[in-house]
C-alpha cells in the first residue's frame, strides 16, 4: 500500500467520520448554538495550545505572551471580515493576521532567543502587554476598550479545517528537519550546537511558527464569538492556554488537544455552578496535576491511527515511554 | 603533512583562574594525539575553547581543511565550528536522553541535508527523499557502532558503554575532519576500555579522522596516541612521544602530586 494511501486510510477516515457525524449533530439540532459555542472554543484552544506547545513543550522556551499573538489574530480577523463580505474577508483576515503576529514573533524572538535562560518569558509579557495597551489606544481601528463587533461568523466547516489543518502542519513540522532541531534545543542546547545546529535559527523558527498559529487561533476566536476587546487578551488568557498545554502534558501535541476538549467541557458543565465555578475548576487542574505531573499525556503521543499494529513500528519523537525504574537506574550509571 | 589545527597562545580565564594559560598545539592531519594531565588541568576547557562553548579570552585556533583553507575558529559560535569539520563528545554524556537512539544520529546527520520548510509542512517529494536518505545513512552509522539493534530505544535506557558509543556515533554523523574525544573511557571497566581503544583506532582510518583524545587515566593514551601534550594548572608542561613524556620529570611531578 502506498504511503499516502494508507495515511488517507488510517488518518483520513477516522477524522471524516469525526467530521460528518458533528454535522450530522448539528443539523439534527442535538448540536445546539449552546453547544455550537464549546465546540468552537475547543477548537480554537486546541490551536492556541498545539501552538504554545511548539514553542514550550516541544522547543523548550517558556512564554508567557500567547494571548498577544491571539489579539493580533483577533482584531486583523474583525477588522479585515467587517470589511470584506464572503469567506475573502475572513480568511484573508486569519492570514493577515497570522502572519502579523509572525512578524512581531519574529522581532521579539530574534533579540531575546540569543541569549540562553528565560528572557523570552519577560520580553513575550510585555509584549502582549504593549500589545493589548496598543489596541486599546487605537480608537478609530479597534474602537478602545470599548471593543469592536463581528459581523460575520464562521461555521462548522471552516473550524474543522483550520484546526486540523493547524495541527496536521505543527505535526508535520516537528517530525521535520526543522522540528527535529528545535527539539534538540529543548534536549539539551550545548549538545545540540556542537552537532551543528544553529539553536537561535531553530528557537526563532519555532516561535515565529508558533506565533502565527497563536494569530490564526485568536483570528478562530473573533469570527465565532462576535465581540473582542482588548480585555479579553490578557495575562490570564495567556495563562490559561498555558494550563492547557500543561495539562496535556509538554512536549505532546495528543496531550494538548485531549486538555483543549476536558477543559473546554468541564468549563461549559461547570456553568451551572456560578459562584463555585471557578473553585472547582481550580481545584480540578490542582488534583490532576498531583496525580499527574508530567500532564495527561507526558510527552507521549495518542495516534488517531485505529490500525497503527498494522503499520510499521516508529516511536514518535520525544516518546518518554521509558519504564521509570529503568531510568532511574540509568541516572545513577551517569555519575560514574 | 600539513597542519589541521594550530593553536597559539590560548588562554581563558574565568575570574581570577587562568583555567587555560597561553596553550599552544599543532595537529597533523590524520594524527591520534593525547591530551593528558590531573583532574582540573584545564583540559576539558581547551576543548570547549576549541569548539566556541567559550569564547577565548586571548590566542588564536585556526582550522585547516584540505579542500577550504585556513580559517580561523577562535570565538566563533559552536554550530559554526561544527559545521567547519569538528565533531566532538562530552565528558559527562550529553545525550539527547528522551529522544531514541536513532534521531540522536538523525538530528547530527541532517544537518547536512537540507530541505525547505514549506516541504516539511507539505511533505512534499524533497522532504520524503532526503529522510528516507538521513534515516539509511543513520543507520549504518548505528550499524558501525554496533548499536543498530538498539536504534529505537531511548537513548537514556541504553547501558552506560553504549551511550558512550552513540555520542562517538552522533559526533561522526556531523562528518567531522578533526573529532575531539573528551575521556572517552571514564567509566568503562579495563575490558571495555581496551574495545573502545581499538574502535578509537579503527574509526580514524575508516573516516580519515584526526583525532584529539582527553584522558585522565594514562594507560590508554599511551598505547594509541603517537603524540601526548601534558596540560598542568592550565600550562603545557610537556609534549612529545609517549615514551618522552613518560620519562618527563616534570609529568611524574605533576601526576605524583595530585596522588598525594
Ligand atoms: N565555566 C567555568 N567557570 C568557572 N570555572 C571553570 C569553568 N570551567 C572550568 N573551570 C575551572 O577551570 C579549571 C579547569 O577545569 P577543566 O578544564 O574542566 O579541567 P580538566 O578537564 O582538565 O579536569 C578548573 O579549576 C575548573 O574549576
Ligand atoms: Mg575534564
Amino acid at each position: 500500500m502506498p504511503p499516502i494511501v494508507r495515511t488517507l486510510l488510517t488518518r483520513g477516515v477516522p477524522l471524516l467520520a469525526l467530521y460528518l457525524v458533528v454535522l450530522g449533530l448539528i443539523g439534527a439540532g442535538i448540536i445546539d448554538a449552546y453547544w455550537m459555542a464549546t465546540l468552537a472554543l475547543i477548537c480554537v484552544n486546541i490551536v492556541l495550545a498545539v501552538s504554545l506547545n511548539l514553542i514550550t513543550g516541544f522547543t523548550g522556551q517558556f512564554s508567557l505572551g500567547h494571548a498577544g499573538f491571539m489579539a493580533i489574530g483577533a482584531y486583523a480577523t474583525a477588522i479585515i471580515s467587517n470589511a470584506v463580505a464572503g469567506p475573502a474577508g475572513f480568511l484573508g483576515g486569519l492570514l493577515a493576521g497570522g502572519v502579523l503576529a509572525a512578524l512581531v514573533g519574529f522581532l521579539i524572538g530574534l533579540p531575546t532567543l540569543r541569549l540562553r535562560g528565560d528572557y523570552l518569558a519577560i520580553a513575550t509579557l510585555g509584549m502582549a502587554e504593549i500589545i493589548r495597551v496598543v489596541f486599546v489606544n487605537l480608537d478609530s481601528v479597534t474602537n478602545g476598550a470599548a471593543g469592536l463587533t463581528v459581523t460575520q461568523n464562521m461555521d462548522w466547516n471552516w473550524f474543522f479545517v483550520l484546526t486540523v489543518g493547524s495541527v496536521i502542519l505543527i505535526r508535520n513540522y516537528l517530525r521535520s528537519r526543522q522540528g527535529r532541531d528545535a527539539i534538540a534545543v529543548r534536549e539539551d542546547e550545548i549538545a545540540a550546537e556542537s552537532i551543528g545546529v544553529d539553536t537561535t535559527r531553530a528557537k526563532v523558527m519555532s516561535f515565529t511558527i508558533g506565533a502565527f498559529f497563536g494569530g490564526l487561533g485568536g483570528g478562530m476566536y473573533a469570527s465565532y464569538f462576535y465581540f473582542i476587546k482588548p480585555d479579553l487578551f490578557g495575562f490570564l488568557k495567556s495563562i490559561d492556554i498555558l494550563v492547557i498545554v500543561v495539562l496535556g502534558g509538554l512536549g505532546s501535541l495528543s496531550g494538548s488537544i485531549i486538555a483543549a476538549i476536558l477543559l473546554a467541557l468541564i468549563s461549559t458543565l461547570l456553568q451551572g455552578f456560578t459562584e463555585i465555578r471557578m473553585i472547582l475548576y481550580a481545584l480540578l487542574l490542582v488534583v490532576i496535576m498531583i496525580f499527574r505531573p508530567e500532564g495527561l499525556m507526558g510527552s507521549r503521543e495518542l495516534s488517531l491511527n485505529v490500525f497503527s499494529r498494522l503499520g510499521r513500528r516508529r516511536p514518535a519523537l520525544a516518546t518518554a515511554q521509558a519504564a521509570p525504574g529503568a531510568s532511574e537506574a540509568q541516572g545513577k550509571g551517569d555519575e560514574r | 603533512m600539513s597542519d589541521i589545527l594550530a593553536v597559539e597562545g590560548l588562554t581563558r580565564n574565568f575570574g581570577g583562574l587562568a583555567a587555560v594559560s597561553n596553550v599552544n598545539l599543532r595537529l597533523g592531519t590524520g594524527e591520534l594525539v593525547g591530551l593528558i594531565g590531573p583532574n582540573g588541568a584545564g583540559k576539558t576547557t581547551v576543548f570547549n575553547l576549541l569548539t566556541g562553548v567559550y569564547p577565548p579570552s586571548a590566542g588564536t585556533i585556526t582550522f585547516t581543511r584540505q579542500d577550504r583553507g585556513p580559517v580561523s575558529i577562535g570565538g566563533r559560535r559552536p554550530y559554526a565550528i561544527c559545521r567547519a569539520g569538528v565533531g566532538r563528545t562530552f565528558q559527562n554524556i550529553r545525550l539527547f536522553k528522551d529522544l531514541t537512539v536513532l534521531d540522536n544520529v538523525v538530528i547530527a546527520l541532517q544537518q547536512n541535508r537540507r530541505y525547505p520548510l514549506l516541504s516539511s509542512f507539505l511533505r512534499l517529494p524533497p522532504f520524503a527523499k532526503a529522510e528516507a536518505e538521513i534515516h539509511a545513512e543513520s543507520l549504518e552509522l548505528l550499524r558501525i557502532m554496533g548499536l543498530d539493534a538498539k536504534a529505537e530505544e531511548l537513548a537514556r535506557n541504553l547501558p552506560y558503554g553504549d551511550q558512550r558509543h552513540l555520542e562517538i556515533a552522533r559526533a561522526l554523523a556531523t562528518k567531522p575532519t578533526l573529532l575531539l574525544l573528551d575521556e572517552p573511557a571514564a567509566g568503562m571497566n579495563p575490558n571495555e576500555t581496551a574495545q573502545l581503544t581499538r574502535l578509537i583506532a579503527r574509526l580514524r582510518d575508516e573516516f580519515a579522522l584526526t583525532i584529539l583524545l582527553i584522558e585522565h587515566d594514562m594507560s590508554l593514551v599511551m598505547k594509541i596516541c603517537e603524540r601526548i601534550y601534558v596540560l598542568d594548572h592550565g600550562v603545557v608542561i610537556a609534549s612529545g612521544t609517549p615514551a618522552e613524556v613518560r620519562a618527563n620529570p616534570k609529568v611524574i611531578e605533576a601526576y605524583l602530586g595530585e596522588e598525594a
